[in-house]
């Protein structure tokens, strides 16, 4: 038998998808088709990669036409998220779409009977010195992209681009905003049935009685249905399953146990945690006792919600034991993988199609309502099925962002550098993400449903990246540092992933440290920062904010007005951040200005990269100044928008970014390291306008009030 | 019961207390009316009823009977969009978009009565409309920019 060659390694997602038809379709009617497996969730990704297609094929972007991720017909690019899918998608379009471009100029060139080199393309018409053209369409054939990629096909350089690196305009905002049914919401067809679920008061309630009977009555009902803990009901109309679900609520008898922590991001340190060492680092002078200045400091956060504007759902059917769910996951291959098991079927007996949601900011309960539609489906054969969650039920049941706590202990010698940087971290896991293979479920229903499946601890995606400790290692040169990271396994809240995971905590409490050495230093935080960092475009975002905010070297507040400068690159790995943010202290505290330089390496569009930095430095501030769960030792307590406020209109700051762009450079995602600058920012901010750390999240009114006393 | 949908008269089989948000979804076909809270807190569902902005989903449909209901499907199209709607795609003022009919809709409402409305009155007029993907900014943007196309 014939030996078979090692694989050779191919960029981005290619690698696991290496078959170039299972992304590009180019078509004999002038179109091509592209097939992403990530998904739209209001990032622009979609508008990004499809510059990308049309900038290697030389076609006109409204040419390229892409398909919404689907299991049975994407390329399996797992879960939308981290920030990755520039250089997982992206990447690999750039190569299939340069490969699917020579393939092309290949047939071109026989036609035309001249050699590759001497062809020019323009939006897919290829032409030879004399003149003579064909199209792509002309030569395309059903089977041009049967086969593996090779990786071979050199992408353009930099310098050629002319689509990508500009602001095109994003494809899906035409459609939202006429109110077009874009959103899995918006689903209907003939039959359609309505759905809602009645969870338990608490997540570890026991179900005691519940009658079922007098709801099955009511007008319109068409199922009622228990699996085990699972109840839920059927209805004709949206307002009959409504009513339906508010009598059975009422119906279900539970009985309660206290078994919530304490509303204290506290609790995390009293109980057994896996402690893992991420970072030693012995310099050559080891720090000596008595030389230098100590600083120590405790951080802490709460859990804070995702909060989606508009509450999950999903919609399922049921036919012969197999399953079509469509739903807003960011996740359908792994949530696939996690779905059938919890089913009780093969994995090919379930297909999954995305839909648009509303923004996710990460896991919310996306993939919950996506499992509780088709275990309904099962109990509700052969009908469609709409579930939509409650806004109270997406309060308490989405999964939250770990609260954590950060220590932090430093010695700044007396050259004014920091000689040893020690920190721990407590948090629970920030991955919960659908896709074991152990038996375990994070499937919310799976818990609840007769044939259970046992709950499955938190962890955290591995370093580099990593979750909790996500930006837990200062991006600075210190001479000596330890870190370590302490995960609670155990979910006492449900817990996943929120923009930025871990980074939001662990750059507040670095970077809030540094600015109090800075001043212990008597220098100026930016240039403290400068003094500890090598890398040139750490360097480069630090100056250019402190040009653009006109920022004064050690400058104070006035009249309870200052500013204050936080800085991250975002897994110390992908995008550099650098933020002042302006606060005034009045009744409230107000974020009134951010300035925001960014270096994200390649920039492929430019006003989609905007759009996304503003989005997340304005959720930031948001989370900053007010977000935090509600619940106490029963329940979670939030039910609405009065218990969980956001950012308003009237208080969101003025928002001015800049980007730095680095063609030769690849391209990082942007979408997610705001929260950390953002944080440290205000926080020093508050610090420089009224003398006080607050070094608790959220920074409430009552907090600052507390400090000042 | 009888509504009156984009000019449109409908017949619905809903019951009296029925919030008018199902009805215009299910019944008109008006999915540009968005759920969001169910509670009159966030605007996703924001239509305009006799000039004035209304959360649908926080009035019974029995009490708009007879009244005529605008919703974001009734004010512009593919083929012609309302200048708000021009001005939103103009300055890509949309993430996820789920928030935006229902703020182009309260929009709606202060242009026609200010057609030249500061920031802040643009901030004051969307305090009932909820964002969170943080588009704020550019939505104050975009409504600016169709206060100007409008006025021209
Ligand atoms: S859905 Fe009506 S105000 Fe939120
Ligand atoms: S754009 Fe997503 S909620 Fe406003």
């Amino acid at each position: 038998m014939a030996e078979t060659p090692a694989k050779r390694k191919l960029p981005g997602s290619l690698e696991i998808n290496r078959q170039l038809s299972q992304w590009l379709t180019i078509n004999k009617d002038g179109s091509v088709d592209m097939r992403p497996g990530k998904i739209e969730i209001g990032q622009g990704i979609l508008t990004a990669v499809r510059q990308i297609v049309a900038e290697e094929l030389d076609v006109n972007i409204e040419r390229v036409k892409v398909t919404a991720a689907s299991t049975p017909t994407s390329p399996n690019e797992g879960t939308t998220s981290g920030s990755r899918s520039i250089e997982e998608s992206g990447i690999a379009f750039r190569f299939a779409a340069a490969e699917a471009r020579e393939l092309l100029l290949a047939r071109a060139g026989v036609k035309l009977g001249v050699s590759i080199e001497q062809l020019t393309v323009s939006d897919g018409v290829v032409k030879a010195p004399s003149g003579a053209t064909v199209s792509y369409w002309d030569v395309t054939s059903d089977d041009l992209l049967q086969r593996e990629a090779t990786g071979e096909a050199k992408p353009k350089s930099h310098t050629q681009h002319k689509v990508v690196g500009t602001g095109a305009k994003r494809i899906d905002i035409p459609a939202k905003v006429l109110g077009k049914p874009v959103y899995v919401q918006d689903m209907e067809t003939a039959g359609l049935v309505h759905a809602r679920v009645v969870r338990p008061p608490s997540q570890f309630a026991e179900l005691l009685s519940v009658d079922l009977d007098d709801v099955k009555k009511m007008p319109g009902v068409v199922a009622v249905v228990r699996d085990g803990r699972f109840l839920a009901v059927v209805a004709e109309r949206e307002e009959q399953a409504i009513r339906a679900q508010a009598r059975l609520k009422r119906n279900a008898k539970w009985k309660e146990v206290a078994q919530l922590p304490e509303f204290n991001p506290r609790y995390l340190l009293s109980r057994t945690p896996k402690t893992e060492v991420i970072s030693e680092k012995k310099g050559d002078a080891p720090v000596k006792a008595n030389e230098g200045k100590e600083f120590s400091a405790e951080y802490t956060r709460q859990f804070l919600a995702h909060a989606s504007l508009a509450p999950s759902c999903a919609v399922a059917r049921c036919d012969n034991g197999k399953y079509t769910v469509w739903t807003h996951s960011q996740s359908i291959y792994p949530l696939r993988v996690e779905l059938a098991p919890a089913l009780g079927v093969p994995e090919e007996d379930v297909v999954l199609h995305h839909m648009e949601g509303a923004g996710c900011y990460g896991q919310n309960a996306a993939d919950f309502v996506a499992t509780d539609a088709a275990v309904i489906a099962r109990a509700v054969p052969g009908r469609t099925i709409r579930l939509q969650w409650m806004r109270d039920e997406e309060f308490q049941w989405e999964p939250f962002s770990s609260a954590m706590v950060v220590k932090t202990r430093a010695t700044l010698s007396p050259d004014g550098h920091v000689s040893d940087w020690n920190m721990d971290i407590w948090s629970h896991g920030h991955g919960s993400r659908p896709g074991r293979t152990d038996g375990k479920s994070n499937l919310l229903a799976a818990w609840y449903v007769e044939k259970s499946l046992p709950r499955a601890p938190t962890g955290n995606p591995p370093l580099p990246g990593g979750g909790s400790h996500r930006n837990g290692l200062p991006i600075y040169d210190f001479a000596n540092q330890r870190v370590s990271n302490h995960l609670i396994a155990d979910q006492l809240l449900c817990v996943s992933s929120l923009r930025g995971l871990g980074s939001q905590t662990n750059v507040f409490a670095i970077e809030c440290s540094l600015d109090e050495m800075a001043l212990a230093a008597n220098a100026d935080p930016i240039a403290f920062r400068i003094r500890h960092l090598k890398d040139p475009r750490a360097v480069a975002v630090l100056e250019k904010v402190a040009q653009m905010a006109k920022w004064r070297p050690k400058e104070k507040g006035a009249n309870n007005k200052a500013r204050g400068v936080g800085f991250a690159r975002y897994k110390n790995a992908a995008g550099y951040m650098a933020v002042i943010a302006e606060v005034e202290l009045g009744e409230q505290l107000r974020v009134t200005k951010i300035w925001s330089a960014v270096d994200v390496g390649q920039i492929i569009n430019t006003d989609g990269l905007t759009n996304q930095i503003e989005g997340g430095i304005v959720q930031a501030v948001s989370f900053v100044l007010k977000e935090e769960v509600k619940y106490d030792r029963v329940r979670i307590t939030q039910e609405s928008w009065d218990d969980y406020p956001i950012l308003s209109f009237t208080e969101v700051p003025d928002v001015e970014v800049a980007l730095i762009n680095r063609p030769e450079l690849p391209p990082v995602g942007a979408g997610e390291g705001t929260q950390g600058p953002v944080a440290a920012a205000i926080g020093n901010a508050l610090f420089n306008a009224a003398g006080v750390r607050v070094r608790d999240m959220p920074i409430t009114r009552e907090r600052i009030v507390a400090a000042m006393a | 019961m009888e509504i009156t949908v984009n000019g449109r008269t409908l017949n619905v089989m809903a019951e009296a207390e029925t919030p008018l948000l199902y009805v215009l979804r299910n019944d008109a076909g008006c999915k540009g009316v968005r759920y969001g809270c169910g509670l009159g807190q966030c605007g996703a569902c924001t239509v305009i009823i006799d000039g004035k902005p209304v959360q649908s989903c926080d009035v019974p449909v029995s009490a708009v009977a007879g009244k005529a209901i605008t919703t974001v499907e009734g004010i512009g199209s593919e083929a012609k969009p309302h200048p708000l709607q021009a001005a939103f795609v103009e300055e890509q003022a949309a993430q996820c978009g789920y928030c935006v009919t229902g703020i182009i809709m309260s929009a709606k409402v202060l242009l026609d009565a200010n057609p030249s409305p500061s920031d802040t009155e643009i901030k004051q007029a969307l305090s009932k409309n909820l964002c969170r993907c943080g588009t704020h900014l550019r939505i104050v943007r975009a409504i600016k920019r169709a206060a100007a196309e409008m006025r021209s």
